[in-house]
């Protein structure tokens, strides 16, 4: 049995007032998909945020690789932020830089000088997400898909150990959709690469998991399969998959 | 007892900014000395900068100094000493209004651009889109920004002050007749190399001000449009204000490092 690539203990987090995460228990194996589930506002993204260590928890532990990160400073984090790429919701690109230098721009940052090899890397990344021929684009003028086509990109140019994915198909058509969880099945395929998933769309989850975990009032409330998912009986989980909101309508 | 938890709440607010701003240079300032700066960021930063102030610069400087002509003429015609525009002149130019106006007008220029460019980053992710891309955003945000601004802000305040003269010396000389072979030589009896100096150390300092204040307000912005709206005016009135203080403070202690009207 392999050990997790990512352990996840206790995990607590507040804002404000509000208790976001009540101690969360994870693992993630290394070259699974694990789509995390839950309600809008439920602190998916939240608890995204802190397997990269863009935020500190209250309390709890992440190991990643057997090194604790949560106490890490934030130069100490760039070697394990090297080995962890993030697609963020809205795709998050630099909007005073074309296509082109958004997807360049880990590259040059890691100290690659030669425009011949920026350019060929650059070139596979954006065929890899079906965006040839938008390099000189500014991010302004691309479309909610393409943004996020390109923030892939980006996020696989130097490819990354594991690749954390925020809501990846939220606000886009199911066409869009569809063509991005394809690209997560391909990307999974071809750079054998461990993800992460945030989202509450059950055709994204069926089509790219392959465990499922559901996030409620803070807490990791069912892990397994996707077809243990569909299976369920309990309560919480028949809600969600069924899309019942519990609400009595006068 | 209402109005003490306000004032202590207006003080720790205060504190915890001035903590923020010492963290914020602390970290610059040690990134720069690691030698952690990028070229190209830093070049552009001089020419938007150092560059495109120039005309604002140019424009203030040359005006203020001759209406402060004008009037300091009119003033002094009736005790007879005109020829005591040039220095009275120079010398405000040199050691307050070049640099306090340049820092103005930077702030004004430069400072709410940093704020609403760095601001828009923050609120929109792209900010931690740098951070999970292994890019620290002080290294890749504040200090080519800081390096530009150390670089441009003493050079801009000596043009300010040299247009501020050249435009006291026209207007004195060529438009309120007073005689130039006096204006030039009361001026050079009166404005030392220590004025120069003082000039630049006000400048230096002043860009400190800026660029560590409107950095700080963009990486703190926060709730979307109306919180970089609020970033950037909160960070012309800061550096607008602690500009003025800190003029006032840096005169008393250059005053004692070089001391005014000694020869």
């Amino acid at each position: 049995m392999n050990e997790p690539l990512i352990k996840v203990r206790d995990l607590v987090q507040r804002i404000g007032e509000q208790e976001i995460l009540r101690g969360i228990n994870l693992e993630v194996m290394p070259g699974e998909t694990l789509v995390l589930l839950g309600k809008s506002g439920g602190g998916k993204s939240v608890f995204l945020r802190h397997l990269i260590g863009l935020m500190r928890p209250v309390s709890g532990s992440i190991i990643f690789e057997g090194l604790e990160i949560t106490n890490l400073k934030e130069r100490e984090l760039e070697p394990v932020r090297r080995k962890v790429g993030m697609l963020f919701q809205d795709g998050a690109l630099f909007d005073s830089l074309n296509v082109f230098d958004n997807v360049a721009f880990p590259l040059r940052e890691r100290g690659e000088k030669n425009p011949k090899t920026v350019r060929e890397k650059v070139a596979g990344s954006l065929a890899m997400v079906n965006m040839t021929g938008h390099e000189r684009k500014m991010p302004v003028n691309l479309s909610g898909g393409m943004r996020k086509r390109v923030a892939l990109a980006r996020a696989i140019i130097s490819p990354p150990d594991v690749l954390l994915y925020d809501e990846p198909t939220a606000g886009l058509d199911p066409i869009v959709s569809d063509s991005i969880n394809r690209l997560i099945r391909r990307l999974q395929r071809q750079l054998n690469m461990t993800s992460v998933v945030v989202t509450h769309d059950l055709v994204s989850c069926n089509h790219v998991a392959d465990r499922v975990a559901l996030l409620d009032a803070g807490r990791i409330h069912f892990l397994g399969t996707p077809a243990e998912l569909r299976d369920a009986q309990d309560a919480i989980v028949r809600d969600f998959v069924d899309g019942r909101s519990g609400e009595t309508v006068y | 007892m209402e109005v003490t938890f306000y004032l202590g709440g207006l003080f720790l607010g205060f504190l915890n900014f001035l903590g923020q701003l010492a963290v914020l240079a602390g970290e610059t300032l040690s990134s720069i000395g690691r030698g952690r700066i990028r070229m190209r960021l830093t070049l552009q930063q001089i020419a938007e900068i150092g560059f495109r102030s120039q005309l604002v610069v140019i424009v203030t400087g040359a005006f203020t100094g001759a209406v402060f002509t004008a009037q300091a003429y009119f003033q002094f015609a009736s005790l007879n000493m005109q020829t005591a525009v040039g220095p009275v002149v120079a010398l405000s130019m040199f050691r307050e209004l070049g640099p306090v106006l340049t820092g103005l007008m930077v702030a004004g220029r430069v400072g709410a651009a940093m704020s609403a460019e760095i601001g828009t980053m923050k609120v929109t992710q792209q900010i931690d889109a740098l951070r999970a891309l292994a890019v620290n955003p002080v290294d890749y945000l504040v200090v080519p920004r800081a390096v530009a601004m150390f670089i441009s802000m003493p050079l801009l305040v000596v043009e300010c002050v040299g247009c501020g003269v050249l435009a006291s010396y026209y207007v004195g000389v060529e438009v309120l007749r007073i005689n130039g072979v006096y204006f030039l030589a009361n001026i050079q009896k009166f404005a030392e190399g220590s004025d120069i100096v003082m000039s630049l150390v006000k400048g230096f300092v002043f860009a400190g001000i800026i660029v560590f204040i409107s950095c700080r307000e963009g990486l703190y912005a926060k709730d979307g449009a109306v919180g970089v709206g609020r970033a950037t005016t909160a960070s012309v009135v800061n550096c607008s204000l602690s500009i003025l203080i800190a003029n006032f403070f840096l005169t008393m202690a250059l005053n004692i490092v070089f001391p005014a009207g000694q020869r």
